[in-house]
């Protein structure tokens, strides 16, 4: 394994406490600092604000914006805080004349080139750069509004606008850096200086794994999701519609934020009665199919096991279509190790297209479904054409972000902290603990190690036996010992972090049984669907609250959720059965990235 | 009213005058930076503010011209756009009435048509082909992407050593090239733009000067691939450097006694000491580098032999063939090519100039070498004669002003015609005075004055008008030669021959070491990938940050040369390193471009190669 910096997944913000010691002044507070740290961490620690825009913490630090320029006491030049590092006996000020000055100025020249849209921006709300104006009291721009034209493709899952974008360069720094995708790139030249595909790729034909982490890192409005929520409402307000919608596990952790709310005054059961109120007409919880993934990707697990010699190693999890596109653009030659079972989302749908239209009665093609996704990847996913096993229409019709979720229910105008808890629909609203880890880094793996366990030797393990691959670290290993046979598995998250264990993998260096990633840093709980994170230890405390679920269900292994055996008992016999392989698995070879069009 | 006024500059002309010159130094320091299309928008701007109004195709010509230009930069054009880009500069050009309006037209036609393919990229995409950020302009400008701001941070910091391992990762030349780099880096050093360019040169020779002793660094695991390469110069020796690091099995094939290639038999000790050198070479071979001196590929080993023995070979064989003058009485004694000099003094052979008088023919900086190698030697008189102007000369300007400092006479504008002889022995050159003339292609060519030939009498004369590279043994066994060069393609491979590269002075034509440093390393990573692997250069050396500093505008310090007492048969070195110092202050000059600006975003240096 490769040494790993955790500093960006758990957002911390002392990454630098270390060395020696200097002491310096800011806005008059004597303030003790480390020698490596910059200006902006020294202030943080003190608790002095310094306003940053184009900074992010342990992914940009560029110094584009000039904002968090301050005053050094002996400089006739303003010091970006964010990227210069403090030197004893400093003397700063944040809020000096000069400061003060350039802060506003630059951002009035932001603004000049920024499309401000703010009250029909899907970033109204929580804009950085709307924000920061605000702050800064601007109430006149002095410059001639020049924004700059775009085409984008409106059908792509991953929607640019241009006009908006400030060039903070945090979308290319993530997907660089963190992901491994070098999708983004700076585009053409000084004044006109902007971000684009890379080689001025089309972005359908570019390799974007559409994880959608540029959207949740982006200041501003210039970046977001496709919004399908009108397609939904028309599907609601058609009265020969049955619309069916499941709610992904990791949705459950972040979604209140948006309302204000805490995970304790917003339960799960909240979330169903807001979605009732919406107009949907079951609702249902992705965690049922997440244990159905289990059963048929542990069994699928068991039996490549079985077969050594006629699989490759190690066998992939396929449960994130960012990480199953990022592999198949990336290292086509590696798609035979990803499981052929489907993501829990369209195994999902499959399954309310065809069992749960019989247990209905009715026409599947009635059906409208929907799914509740922390995920952009899903849009993609749903569209596969093959998906559509179960009736032949789409398996999954729409597949919504958090967020749009959310202004689905905002625009609703649903008091949420006044609504009465409501319990998920049955039979495919009961999930179990280990569906519910699904959504955090590790938790397939530890759910999928809990029923191999069961099925390697026909007892239950303690539910907590495997809490080695928990954590916020990108790149985890462990080995366990299942009826005398040691399983390696390891565990990616961020697709960078895939990519050194698949090159770790390549060079022989390690060698693994089963591998589960996850294309975004820290799994769906931080997805490129999820809300806009407020706070930077945000992936600390969404997953805390699914192993919380965890620990509090009723049922903490897949193999005993009642609905499962119910589903294998009255439709699938087995798993791995020929109905399985039908609506539960997939040939990952049936669709084309760009890259395998060409070969 | 007076009628007429003494002229005096006003506040205003003066103002303008000092944006001229800071304008001349800011566009020198950032060529590699440019969008081409920006650049010629730009340009006609300039020019369009400088047009006095009164005619048409300057006044309002290059005015439109510059808005149909935002228009291509903008994604507005199509190629009806472009056409008339170019028929309006055209039609500037024709009709303008004096040079501000047609030489500003004349520059946009040149750059619409040389840079037909960047202007159809921003109409096609709305986006700048060129690829080349520069983010760390001295970076850029180093053709072997040394990480300049790297070492002189290093430097500063008292590092030497730490200094040289982060020079050696991409340029295992350093105290060879802290000696005699031609340091392109310097011109495009950002400094250039507050006061003057880093003497990063200077930096880099206190660094070699004053490091501790530095290994090398570990080489990977055995590849069981075998290398063979011919030529010992500096293109071969880095490629067999970095392939012995990469794991990979080298020999090297050197024709001459001794290895070093240009570096022992081209470059006089008193700019490159041989220990030095020599201990520079030992550094290179440490990794494990076989070598085979004086075995000529060709006659004692054929290239066949090799390509069956090894499993690629890399040509990196120089140019080493002298060009001759082609006048009547070059046969005659006395008359000598400075190949042949600098060859035979690389061999420790010196020969006898004692009260000679001797004539060197060219004005490049081989031939100020055998000027002042002629003055060690004895000789009493050095004569250079050169056809054109002294401005003209290729050699550098520090090269030229040295030798005149020692004594040699510069005798501009004189072609040769003819070497006198008596009893077969040189007594003179004669020599048709020139008159300097058009400038075709950029450079100033000279024509004969209307006056008799002069005589320059002397004993010798030394020809230094250029090298050839003798490539008529490889033609025959299949390489392909065009224009009295190896053709290799971009990844130092050659078309009809797999698994044998070439690359350096025999591909390019004579150049700089650190041209053929930057040939060679490019050859160690192609043939690495030729034989499937990924081997990494890399460095683990902790870089000083980048502090904030004021800005304080401090002129550069230049090493200076001594001339010695006593020139003949002095050979120790001329140039005088920076004292420490200097060479502090030097460094704090640094702008550190890999932090502050571009060179930040993507962590300003590449970690590996």
């Amino acid at each position: 394994m490769v040494k790993q910096d955790t500093s960006f997944l758990t957002g911390s913000t002392d990454a630098s406490s270390s060395g020696a010691q200097v002491n310096l002044t800011i806005n008059g507070i004597a303030v003790s600092a480390y020698r490596n740290m910059t200006i902006l961490a020294a202030a943080n620690k003190a608790g002095i604000k310094i306003p940053t825009l184009c900074f992010f913490w342990n992914l940009n630090d560029i110094g584009s914006c000039r904002v968090c320029a301050v005053e050094v006491d002996g400089f006739e030049q303003l010091v970006s805080a964010c990227n210069n590092l403090v030197q004893d006996g400093m003397v700063i000020q944040t809020n000096s004349a000069k400061a003060r000055q350039a802060r506003r100025l630059n951002v009035e020249l932001l603004l000049s080139q920024h499309d401000v849209q703010c009250s029909s921006c899907v970033r109204g709300g929580n804009c950085e750069l709307r924000q920061l104006a605000n702050d800064l009291n601007i109430i006149d721009v002095r410059f001639e509004k020049q924004t700059e034209s775009f085409d984008w493709p409106e059908d792509y899952p991953l929607i640019r606008e241009a006009s908006k974008c400030i060039k903070c360069l945090r979308c290319i720094q993530i997907c660089d850096n963190i992901q491994a995708s070098h999708i983004w790139d700076l585009r053409n030249r000084a004044t006109r200086s902007s971000v684009g595909v890379r080689d001025a790729t089309p972005i359908k034909s570019s390799l974007c794994a559409v994880c959608g982490q540029c959207i949740n890192h982006c200041p501003v409005g210039a970046l977001r999701e496709r919004d399908d929520t009108d397609r939904v409402l028309a599907a609601i307000n058609d009265p020969e519609k049955i619309t069916v919608v499941q709610v992904a596990p990791s949705v459950r952790t972040s979604w209140y934020e948006d309302f204000g709310l805490t995970f304790d005054a917003a339960k799960p059961q909240r979330l169903v009665a807001a979605l009732r109120q919406v107009g949907f007409n079951y609702i249902f919880d992705t965690d049922f199919s997440a244990d159905l993934t289990i059963m048929e990707e542990g069994s699928e697990l068991l039996a490549r096991v079985g077969a050594a010699d006629k699989h490759p190693w190690p066998m992939f999890t396929s449960c994130c279509p960012g990480w199953v596109r990022w592999l198949k653009g990336h290292h086509p030659e590696m798609i035979d190790n990803l499981s052929t079972a489907k993501s829990p989302q369209q195994m999902f749908g499959a399954v309310t297209k065809s069992y749960y239209a019989d247990v209905l009665g009715v026409d599947p093609k009635r059906i409208f479904s929907v799914s509740i996704m922390p995920c952009l990847a899903k849009k993609h996913e749903c569209a596969i054409p093959n998906m559509n096993d179960a009736c032949g229409d789409p398996d999954v019709d729409i597949a919504l972000t958090v967020r749009e979720m959310n202004r689905l229910i905002r625009s609703t105008f649903i008091d949420v902290p006044g609504l009465v808890d409501e319990e998920f629909d049955s039979p495919l609203g009961i999930g179990t603990g280990a569906g519910e880890i699904f959504g955090a880094t590790g938790g397939v793996m530890e759910a999928a190690l809990r029923s191999a366990y069961f099925l390697a030797t026909g007892s239950n393990p303690d539910p907590d036996a495997f809490a080695d691959v928990r954590g916020l670290q990108g790149w985890k290993e462990a080995t366990f010992d299942l009826n005398g046979a040691p399983v390696r598995v390891a565990i990616a998250s961020g697709l960078g972090n895939a990519e050194k264990l698949i090159a770790a993998i390549k060079a022989g260096e390690v060698h693994y049984d089963f591998v589960e990633i996850m294309a975004c840093p820290g799994g769906c709980i931080a997805g490129g669907g999820q809300p806009i994170p407020g706070k930077l230890n945000f992936r600390t405390t969404r997953s805390n609250v699914l192993y919380g679920l965890d620990q509090q269900n009723q049922y903490r292994f897949s193999h005993e959720n009642p609905s499962i055996t119910k589903v294998y008992s009255e439709y699938f016999g087995a798993p791995l059965s020929e109905r399985s392989h039908h609506l539960l698995h997939t040939n990952h070879r049936l669709w084309s990235m760009p890259n395998e069009d060409e070969q | 009213m007076s009628k007429l006024e003494v002229y005096e500059k006003s506040k205003a002309q003066s103002l303008v005058e000092g944006i001229y010159s800071e304008l001349e130094q800011r566009i020198q320091v950032s060529a590699l930076a440019s969008c081409p299309v920006e650049l010629t928008a730009a340009f006609v701007k300039m020019a369009a503010a400088q047009s006095c109004g009164k005619c048409t195709p300057c006044r309002i010509g290059l005015a439109q011209l510059a808005k149909l230009l935002d228009k291509v930069l903008d994604g507005q054009a199509d190629l009806g756009t472009l056409a008339l880009i170019e028929e309006t500069a055209q039609s500037i050009y024709y009709s303008a009435d004096c040079a501000v309006g047609y030489e500003a037209a004349a520059v946009t036609v040149k750059a619409v048509k040389g840079f037909t393919d960047d202007f159809r990229y921003h109409i096609e995409h709305n986006d700048c082909a060129s690829d080349s950020f520069a983010a760390v302009p001295c970076v850029a400008g180093c053709p072997a992407s040394v990480d300049i701001p790297g070492y002189i941070a290093l430097t500063a910091a008292g590092r030497y050593a730490d200094a040289v391992r982060l020079v050696r990762k991409d340029n295992p030349f350093a105290i060879v090239c802290g000696m005699i780099c031609e340091h392109p880096c310097e011109l495009y050093c950002r400094r250039g733009m507050v006061d003057d360019p880093l003497n990063i040169r200077g930096l880099k020779r206190f660094a070699t000067d004053h490091m501790q002793n530095v290994e090398p660094p570990t080489k990977a695991a055995a590849s069981g691939k075998r290398v063979a390469v011919v030529g010992g110069g500096p293109a071969g020796l880095t490629a067999a450097h970095y392939l012995a690091l990469m794991g990979h099995s080298t020999v090297v094939y050197e024709q001459c006694s001794k290895l070093g290639g240009m570096l022992r038999y081209g470059i006089p000790a008193y700019r490159l000491p041989r220990e030095s050198l020599d201990s520079e070479i030992a550094y290179l071979l440490a990794p494990g580098v076989e070598v085979k001196t004086g075995t000529s590929v060709g006659k004692d080993i054929t290239l066949a032999a090799l390509r069956q023995e090894f499993d690629a070979v890399y040509l990196s064989i120089g140019a080493h063939a002298e060009n001759t003058l082609g006048i009547d009485g070059e046969a005659a004694e006395g008359v000598m090519s400075a190949v042949q000099l600098l060859r035979s003094i690389g061999d420790d052979e010196k020969p006898d100039f004692t009260a000679k008088t001797v004539c060197v023919v060219g004005g490049g900086n081989v031939a100020m070498d055998v000027a002042r190698t002629a003055l060690r030697l004895g000789a009493a008189k050095v004569v250079i004669a050169y056809r054109r102007r002294r401005l003209d000369m290729t050699a550098q300007d520090a090269e030229i002003e040295a030798a005149v400092a020692e004594g040699c006479e510069l005798l501009e504008l004189h072609a040769p015609l003819s070497i006198e002889a008596k009893g077969g022995k040189v007594c003179g050159i004669k020599l048709q005075p020139q008159m300097i003339s058009v400038i075709e292609a950029g450079r100033a060519k000279p024509k004969n004055a209307a006056a008799a030939p002069v005589i320059v009498a002397c004993d010798l004369v030394l020809v230094a008008i250029g090298q050839s590279i003798d490539t008529a043994a490889l033609a025959s066994v299949g390489v392909t030669v065009e224009r009295g060069r190896i053709s290799a393609a971009d990844n130092s491979s050659l078309a009809n021959l797999d698994g044998v590269f070439a690359g350096g002075d025999c591909v390019t034509g004579p150049a700089t070491a650190i041209r053929a440093v930057a040939a060679g390393k490019a050859a160690a990573r192609n043939i690495d990938d030729f034989f499937g692997f990924d081997h990494k250069i890399t460095l683990d050396v902790e870089i000083p940050a980048a502090l904030f500093r004021s800005r304080v505008y401090c002129a550069r310090s230049n090493m200076g040369e001594h001339v010695p007492d006593n020139l003949c048969g002095n050979f120790d070195l001329v140039e005088n390193g920076l004292l420490e110092e200097e060479a502090v202050q030097e460094s704090s000059r640094c702008l550190r471009c890999d932090h502050f600006g571009l060179g930040v975003f993507r962590g300003g240096r590449e970690l590996s190669w």
